[in-house]
């Protein structure tokens, strides 16, 4: 991202609150990233870190019990929380498109694909329905889906999960928006379509020119395709950097120990057989995030101050921020 | 805050229709039946007569308080057999499966496919008006429900690694159902028996209400319906308090079911 | 397809056999003869007479003897004679099935017009005071009593304001359809409400509608293209499966308004012990409920693109 040029998307200390009968709860803390046009970004963390609010916050899909309570989302200077709801709609699918992580339960089951692909066009584009059919069986092509007229009148079901995944990117790119944000878009497919629906993501948004927010809890998977990873850990990044950088140099304990429990290729040769590293202890719940920094009941640089006070982002020589008090 | 709504309200209306149920008889002014004094016919409510008189001068409160026992008796009674018939046939069907499934299995669709008040009408033919035929009659209709969610209780524990573990044991096989599958299978069956119960209080009424299930002169809030359209004209009361005290019990109950099933039987919905 | 549709209607045989059976079984056990009832009336027959009956209508024969008689009329349709009005009781309830069924599809055109749309507007603002004030609409319609209902209906609009006849049916004019079909018709109106409200609810849940809402649409959008065609699917076998037993529970509705049904039909005859009409209007109303069954099963699975070919 160079100097002077308007970050696309710009989340500025974002807070998401969760209510419940019990009280209201600080599911989202402090968040701040910046994605580039055509910029690849990851967002890591484990299941219940707070990526995946994120991204329906910034989409403004938050429901209740969830709610925005802090912070500000601009889409290229933009303050987009703050439009009215009518206008917030009309960039959704439009200049901001959403891929989810089970395919098969995001496409209406009684539907045919290929209308559910066309909606997309008559929403948008005015388009009449008869165009609208014809556009999705062309956009089927560009994900690749062979013998793509017969697939549109397919059902969900009928589909395996690596086709419905397609789906779902041709229904977010069918309007070339300036954003797409996925989450978790490979989890519930099998390995080899793992590769090929990644491959195919970073062909097409290359093409157009869109960038991408990768939400995951693979780290390796993220380091592949973008540019620039953020690491979040119960509701706050922790760390950001480049991806080669994170993975060589990881500052933060957290990252440290995700990119040491990655299993690699050669290393029981290298270093004979081991066990697997793994973090001690578990994610706490949002009810019970400890006090100071969140990490500090499983990390193994903890002091006192680390139980008391909250650690700033502090940028990095090499670019990049990390939230610790002991990092390096 | 909605269950509890539902299981306050219906709770009490329960608990209240319960305590009509034991201690009518104490909350009665008269003698439901003996009291008739033909000097009171037709009174509308007033000081003396709360819900005013009948035909016979017999006092509606009264009648309405014994009435409650009767409500009662058969929707508890009937609630019951059909629990244990249901129950009894589900487990061993799960448990023993073979040629006993197979048979239970099919029992059980055939009474899915009649209609139940048909069922019980013919029941009522065939055995002639009154209590006890009631019971039996509205205890046969409803137990395919708790059959099944029985069944289907006794399939998955029997293939559970302690119930083997029992039997290895020598635990007989009673002994298995009822400590291991039984108590599983409670919440749903307390639910179904709960709303079962308004149901066989609608049908009792309505099977008095034509003359096949309670006879008069015994209070049933169905016959005193019954007899109340001949005067409807004249005495309208008659016509109102009877079903306004079944509508509130089986509301109670209904009530107090569905509270029950949010916290017993969570997967199941609102459909039924 | 055709071969799934076929398989279907064909597992309906053994089920009418085994109701077929059933209600054999049950009536040849009863004890008060059809004799005995009139004499119970005090209108005495001679024995002589009682004993040529019984040997006309073959009741001492043994009973597997009966049960093979009695199959082989239903496959004719021969429902048997009445005892008392010595008329086939096909042509007799062939009579009333018109008026029971006009009964029935009113009632239930009631319930789909006010219960679809009341579940409808509840779901889509949960936790309203609107939601909460329709459940609990609904939760009293499933708790009156069809003809205590029916009384007061009868009391209000007709005794009283006079805008409808009381009982009756008339020439078959809708003024006397409306009372009855309304006693009728609120139980299944409120079942259907709670129904759709719990299948929208469930729907505006699910994931489908999430993706629907992330391509932009607007809320009216995302109801009518999404959410609408799901939800009727789901409450469709509810539809159905009343449909079904509403024949069956209009038996007391129709005595109340001397409605000249199939359910008062079966009333009558039974205090009667007119045995072969009973049968024979019980063997109806349950062959209707099991075929509406069967057919809403079918048309599920026609729906459903999902089960199509199981």
């Amino acid at each position: 991202m160079s100097a002077g040029n308007m970050p696309l998307l710009s989340v500025e200390d974002l807070h998401i609150s969760l209510t419940t009968d019990a009280g209201h709860f600080a599911a989202v803390e402090g968040v701040s990233f910046e994605i580039g046009r055509g910029e690849t970004v990851g967002l890591v963390g484990e299941s219940g870190c707070g990526k995946s609010i994120t991204a329906l916050s910034i989409m403004g899909l938050l429901r209740h019990p969830l709610g925005l309570s802090g912070g500000r989302i601009r889409l290229t200077g933009q303050d987009i929380q703050a439009l009215p709801a009518a206008e917030l709609r009309a960039l959704r699918g439009k200049r901001i498109a959403m891929i989810f992580q089970e395919p098969m339960t995001a496409l209406n089951p009684l539907k045919q694909v290929g209308t559910q692909i066309a909606e997309m066009f008559v929403l948008h584009e005015g388009a009449s329905w008869a165009e609208a059919e014809k556009r999705a069986i062309e956009s089927l092509t560009q994900v690749k889906v062979p013998a793509p007229e017969r697939r549109a009148r397919a059902y969900p079901h009928e589909l395996s999960g690596g086709m419905r995944q397609r789906v779902m990117i041709a229904i977010a790119l069918a309007c070339a928006p300036d954003l797409l944000i996925a989450d978790e878009p490979t989890t519930a497919l099998d390995v080899t379509v793992q590769a090929e629906i990644v491959d195919l993501m970073k062909e097409l948004c290359a093409a157009r020119g869109t960038a991408i927010l990768m939400i995951s809890h693979d780290l390796g998977l993220v380091t592949d395709i973008c540019k620039r990873v953020c690491v979040m850990y119960a509701g706050r990044i922790v760390e950001q950097q480049d991806s080669e950088q994170i993975f060589n140099n990881p500052q933060h304990p957290y990252t440290q120990g995700l990119v040491a429990s990655l299993p690699r290729l050669g290393m029981r040769a290298r270093h004979g057989r081991r066990r697997l590293t793994e973090i001690a202890g578990v994610v706490p719940g949002i009810a019970a995030y400890p006090g100071g920094c969140r990490f500090n009941p499983r990390c193994g640089r903890r002091t006192e101050i680390c139980e008391r006070v909250v650690p700033e982002l502090t940028p990095l020589d090499e670019g990049g921020l990390v939230r610790c008090h002991h990092h390096g | 805050m909605k269950i509890r709504a539902n299981l306050a309200i219906g709770g009490g209306l329960t608990v209240l229709a319960v305590f009509v149920g034991l201690f009518g008889p104490w909350l009665a002014h008269t003698d439901p039946i003996m009291d008739a004094n033909l000097m009171n016919a037709e009174l509308p409510p007033s000081g003396d007569f709360w819900f005013g008189t009948d035909q016979q001068g017999r006092d509606i409160w009264s009648r309405v308080m014994y009435g409650a026992q009767i409500s009662l008796a058969v929707g508890i009674g009937s609630q019951l057999l059909n629990t244990v018939i249901g129950t009894t046939l589900g487990v061993t069907a799960g448990y023993w499966g073979g040629w006993w499934d197979d048979f239970v299995n099919g029992l059980t669709n055939l009474m899915l496919a009649i209609p139940s008040l048909i069922f019980a009408l013919a029941i009522m033919a065939i055995l002639g008006p009154g209590l006890t035929s009631l019971l039996i009659a509205l205890g046969l209709t409803n137990w395919s429900y708790t059959c099944r969610i029985s069944r289907a209780q006794a399939l998955s524990i029997k293939s559970q690694g302690y119930v083997q573990a029992a039997r290895v044991l020598g635990y007989g096989d009673l002994r298995i159902m009822f400590t291991q599958i039984l108590p599983n299978t409670l919440g749903p069956i307390i639910v179904i028996a709960t709303l079962g119960m308004g149901g066989s209080i609608l049908a009792e009424a309505a099977l008095s209400f034509l003359g096949l299930g309670v006879r008069p002169p015994s209070p049933s809030w169905g016959s005193m319906l019954s007899d109340a359209r001949e005067t409807i004209t004249t005495a309208p009361w008659l016509s109102l308090f009877p079903g306004l005290a079944i509508f509130l019990t089986v509301l109670g109950l209904n009530l107090l079911g569905d509270g029950l099933r949010d916290i017993l039987d969570p997967q199941s919905r609102s459909r039924r | 397809m055709l071969g799934f549709v076929i398989r279907r209607l064909l597992q309906m045989i053994p089920m009418l056999v085994a109701i077929a059976l059933l209600i054999f079984v049950l009536f040849s056990v009863i004890p008060g003869s059809f004799a005995t009832g009139q004499q119970d009336e005090g209108l005495g027959l001679d024995m002589a007479v009682v004993a040529r009956m019984r040997a006309e209508l073959g009741l001492d024969d043994p009973l597997y003897v009966r049960f093979g008689k009695y199959v082989q009329q239903l496959a004719t349709l021969d429902l048997g004679v009445s005892f008392r009005s010595r008329q086939p009781v096909i042509e007799m309830i062939g009579a009333r099935m018109w008026p029971s069924l006009k009964l029935t599809i009113a009632a239930m055109a009631f319930a789909i017009a006010i219960g679809l749309p009341l579940g409808f507007v509840a779901a889509l603002r949960p936790g309203s005071l609107m939601d909460l004030g329709l459940m609990v609409i609904a939760v009293s319609g499933l708790s009156l009593p069809k003809f205590w209902l029916g009384i007061l209906l009868m009391y209000l609009f007709a005794l009283t304001l006079g805008w409808f006849p009381s009982f009756g049916y008339g020439q078959g004019g809708l003024s006397h359809l409306v009372l009855p079909a309304l006693a009728l018709g609120v139980s299944p109106m409120a079942l259907l409400a709670r129904t759709t409200r719990a299948a929208v609810l469930d729907i505006m849940n699910a994931d489908f509608v999430r993706t629907a809402r992330s391509k932009g649409m607007n809320e009216y959008r995302v109801v009518v293209w999404h959410v609408l065609r799901n939800a009727l699917v789901l409450v469709l076998t509810t539809i159905g499966l009343q449909f079904g037993s509403l024949l069956g529970q209009g038996v007391v509705v129709e005595k109340l308004f001397a409605w000249p049904g199939i359910g008062s039909l079966l009333v009558d005859s039974v205090f009667q012990r007119d045995i072969p009409a009973v049968q024979g209007c019980i063997l109806v109303i349950t062959v209707f409920f099991l075929v509406i069954n069967t057919s809403v099963d079918i048309a599920y699975k026609l729906i459903d693109p999902r089960i199509r070919y199981t």
